[in-house]
């Protein structure tokens, strides 16, 4: 009875500090909705299952791709063109070559490309597009992303359910190495490309992404093989066995469903 | 109607048929006339006399047709050197443009028209009290009677104002009506005839004068929130919305600090015209105190009001306009585009810049061949080896690295636009996607078709970047 009693008064208190906790995070009545990749693999690994909508989320290019962040970059807009609405694009330097985004399924009547020029500059028209509710989504290719910065950012795209995805792209190799800083950000992923499948005639096939998920706030990181976006924006799980992350159990199954 | 010296010449006169004008002048150009023309090209020129000569001005329909222009010049003459050197300006003014005119300066509307129509001289000034005796000669037609009025008056053997003038009235007023006498007390001044002036389209502004001069920002800030509602207000009398506003600062110097701001849409929304403005505070130097703070609607546009989309059909979208606007006052109106597509096979001409907010024509780039993310802004030379005429390169140098061809899909010719100009006729590129060992995948092309000097200088180039 005492042990019973004891419980029944306990659990009002952890209710009461979860409440309170939501209450700090300040999202406690709303149930994060999320855009899914449509790829099991990716999605089961992410809360909510999916990316989540109102939330910052970071892309940079691995390794020769820091500099130019193209597969990033393509990637942002796969996501961006998955969101209803106008995208706003802010760039520092131009050289975002449109039919490459209508062909992710990004058309060029939805994007508003803005020209910043500072990084600082172009955090301010970012947040400034995440605290207008009416766009889609915004990306932003931005080098520097302080903690504070990023806060902002999170805080801004929380309040209205814009999701808002920071394109880390540096100037120079060396400071590729400020991607490694924490940040507020939800998620923070890693695009790399790799060799596309061989052809039995001469061409190059679907462009393939490693997907590096470096972080993702309570969740678990996870790197995928992907291909790249398709007309749609979508991106696909490879055909060949999964990295080992991601080959255990339920996922091996729906792997091989998938292969089927 | 008029005719000009040189139609006069051949005998073409006003009011004469087409017909005979015709058989006058065989190559005669007939044109039908155009009375709404007329009208507008002379409240132009009514607009511009009321901003040089005097306030009130109107086109001159009286006749029937737009045929002229009336103004009340009392008061103002002295302002152009007396009667005569005004009427001088405005006919030499007017000849400048390539126009011919006549002006008079009466007592009455109803003189100065027939004055100016029926009197000779090119500027006549008739001398206060001087009336009935310019009028006395004109012919009836120069009263502005309807037809039928005149056609009776002629039945009657009357031909000149004089005579008419002279006759009884009543007997006059039961045949005719009483728009006769009308006429006749109207060019003699005994009734009077009232000129509505155009009205100008001038900008709404207001403005605020301070007792104190202020300086702080936030002083400024509160005074900008004062103003933008009454500017709003007005605005709103005319349906109209803001696309460029100017905020003048006058300083006690003497000097004038402006804020300029545009709109993509018409706005009448105190509160974002109010943020727009303060956005800019810290660009203005206030010095020694600003005296007089003034707001002009430098640009202003009718509100279009637009059907709102039924939630049964589509979703709607969001209005941005306001973000356009902000973000375009802080980056620059230039800096904020959208890509739309050009009928080019040429990569750097295939895409423009059009206005955030531009209309979608609906068009795409043709969907066929895959596109770099990224376009270097011009084609950078690469090192290259590739057997002729259309082998892609076995591997190339770019920016001091060696990558080798793993793969390679291609040639995308591409022909110079030989209606750009001469260079480009023979001119052709061969582009290639192509895949190196690390699977990083480059967009390169050569310039030439590879057999052919004319068609370029077979040398490679580097020009796009794929995911």
């Amino acid at each position: 009875m005492t042990t019973k009693g004891s419980q029944a008064q306990k659990k009002p208190a952890l209710e009461a500090l979860q409440a309170t906790i939501a209450r700090i995070e300040g999202h406690k009545n709303r149930k994060r909705a999320v855009l899914p990749f449509g790829v099991k693999a990716i999605d089961t690994r992410l809360p909510g299952g999916g990316l989540a909508l109102g939330a910052l989320h970071e892309v940079a290019g691995g390794g020769n791709d820091a500099l130019n962040a193209t597969a990033a970059a393509l990637f942002a807009a796969g996501i961006a063109a998955r969101t209803k609405g106008k995208v706003l694009w802010i760039v520092t330097r131009q050289d975002i070559f449109a039919p490459a985004l209508d062909q992710a399924g990004l058309a060029a009547r939805r994007v508003i490309h803005v020209e910043a020029s500072s990084d600082n500059d172009a955090l301010a028209c970012f947040e400034e597009g995440l605290r207008h509710g009416g766009l889609g989504s915004v990306v932003a290719e931005v080098g520097r992303l302080t903690m504070t910065a990023s806060r902002r950012l999170q805080i801004a795209a929380e309040g209205t359910g814009t999701i808002g995805l920071a394109v880390r792209r540096w100037r120079r190799q060396t400071e590729a190495a400020d991607f490694g800083q924490p940040t507020a950000s939800t998620t923070r992923w890693r695009v790399s490309v790799l060799p596309s499948a061989p052809l039995p005639v001469p061409g190059v096939e679907r462009p393939r992404w490693m997907l590096e998920l470096l972080r993702a706030r309570s969740g678990e990181c996870a790197d995928f093989e992907v291909e790249g976006c398709d007309a749609n924006g979508r991106i696909e799980s490879c055909g060949v066995a999964l990295p080992a992350s991601v080959a255990d159990g339920a996922h091996q199954e729906e792997a091989e469903q998938r292969r089927a | 109607m008029s005719a000009d010296l040189a139609a006069r010449k051949i005998g073409v006169t006003p009011g004469i048929p087409v017909a005979k004008a015709q058989a006058l002048y065989p190559d005669l150009t007939i044109m039908d006339a155009d009375p709404d023309g007329d009208r507008a090209g002379l409240e132009a020129l009514a607009l511009w006399f009321q901003r040089r000569i005097a306030p009130i001005v109107a086109v001159d329909a009286s006749g029937g047709l737009p045929d002229g222009i009336v103004m009340d010049t009392t008061g103002t003459d002295h302002l152009h050197g007396g009667e005569p050197a005004m009427l001088e300006t405005v006919v030499r003014r007017l000849a400048d443009s390539g126009f011919t005119a006549k002006a008079t300066i009466a007592g009455t509307w109803g003189a100065a028209h027939a004055v100016t129509r029926y009197g000779r001289g090119r500027i006549v000034i008739v001398p206060d009290g001087g009336v009935p005796d310019a009028l006395c000669n004109l012919p009836i037609e120069a009263l502005r009677l309807p037809a039928a009025v005149i056609e009776g008056l002629r039945t009657l053997g009357i031909s000149r104002i004089g005579k008419l003038a002279a006759m009884p009235r009543a007997p006059l007023t039961l045949r005719f009506g009483p728009e006769l006498e009308r006429r006749l007390d109207q060019a003699y001044g005994r009734v009077a005839e009232p000129i509505l002036a155009v009205r100008p389209v001038d900008p709404v502004s207001v403005a605020r004068n301070f007792a104190e001069p202020i300086g702080a920002a936030e002083t400024i800030a509160r005074y900008i929130g004062k103003l933008v509602p009454v500017l709003c207000e007005g605005l709103d009398a005319r349906g109209d919305g803001i696309r460029l506003l100017d905020l003048l600062l006058h300083r006690v110097d003497s000097q004038t600090q402006t804020i300029r701001i545009a709109t993509a849409r018409p706005a009448r929304d105190a509160k974002h015209l109010t943020r727009l403005l303060c956005e800019k505070i810290e660009t203005i130097d206030p010095g020694y105190g600003i005296e007089r703070m003034e707001l002009v609607a430098v640009l202003a546009e009718p509100m279009e009001v637009r059907q709102r989309v039924s939630s049964l059909i589509e979703e709607e979208e969001a209005d941005i306009s306001g973000l356009i606007d902000t973000l375009a006052n802080r980056v620059g109106g230039e800096s904020l585009y959208r890509f739309a597509p050009v009928e080019s096979d040429i990569p750097e001409r295939s895409v423009c810049r059009v206005p955030a907010l531009a209309p979608d024509d609906g068009t795409t780039w043709p969907a066929g061949w895959p596109r770099p993310t990224r376009l270097l802004s011009r084609p950078e030379p690469v090192q290259a080896m590739a057997e002729l005429p259309d082998q892609p390169p076995i591997f190339f140098i770019w920016r001091g690295i060696r990558h080798r061809v793993r793969c390679a899909d291609g040639p995308e010719r591409v022909f110079g636009e030989w209606w750009q100009g001469d260079a480009e006729l023979t001119i052709a590129r061969d582009y290639f996607r192509i895949e190196d060992t690390a699977g990083d995948r480059f967009w390169v092309f050569r310039e030439g078709d590879g057999e052919h000097g004319e068609t370029g200088s077979q040398r490679w180039f580097m020009h796009g970047l794929f995911a």
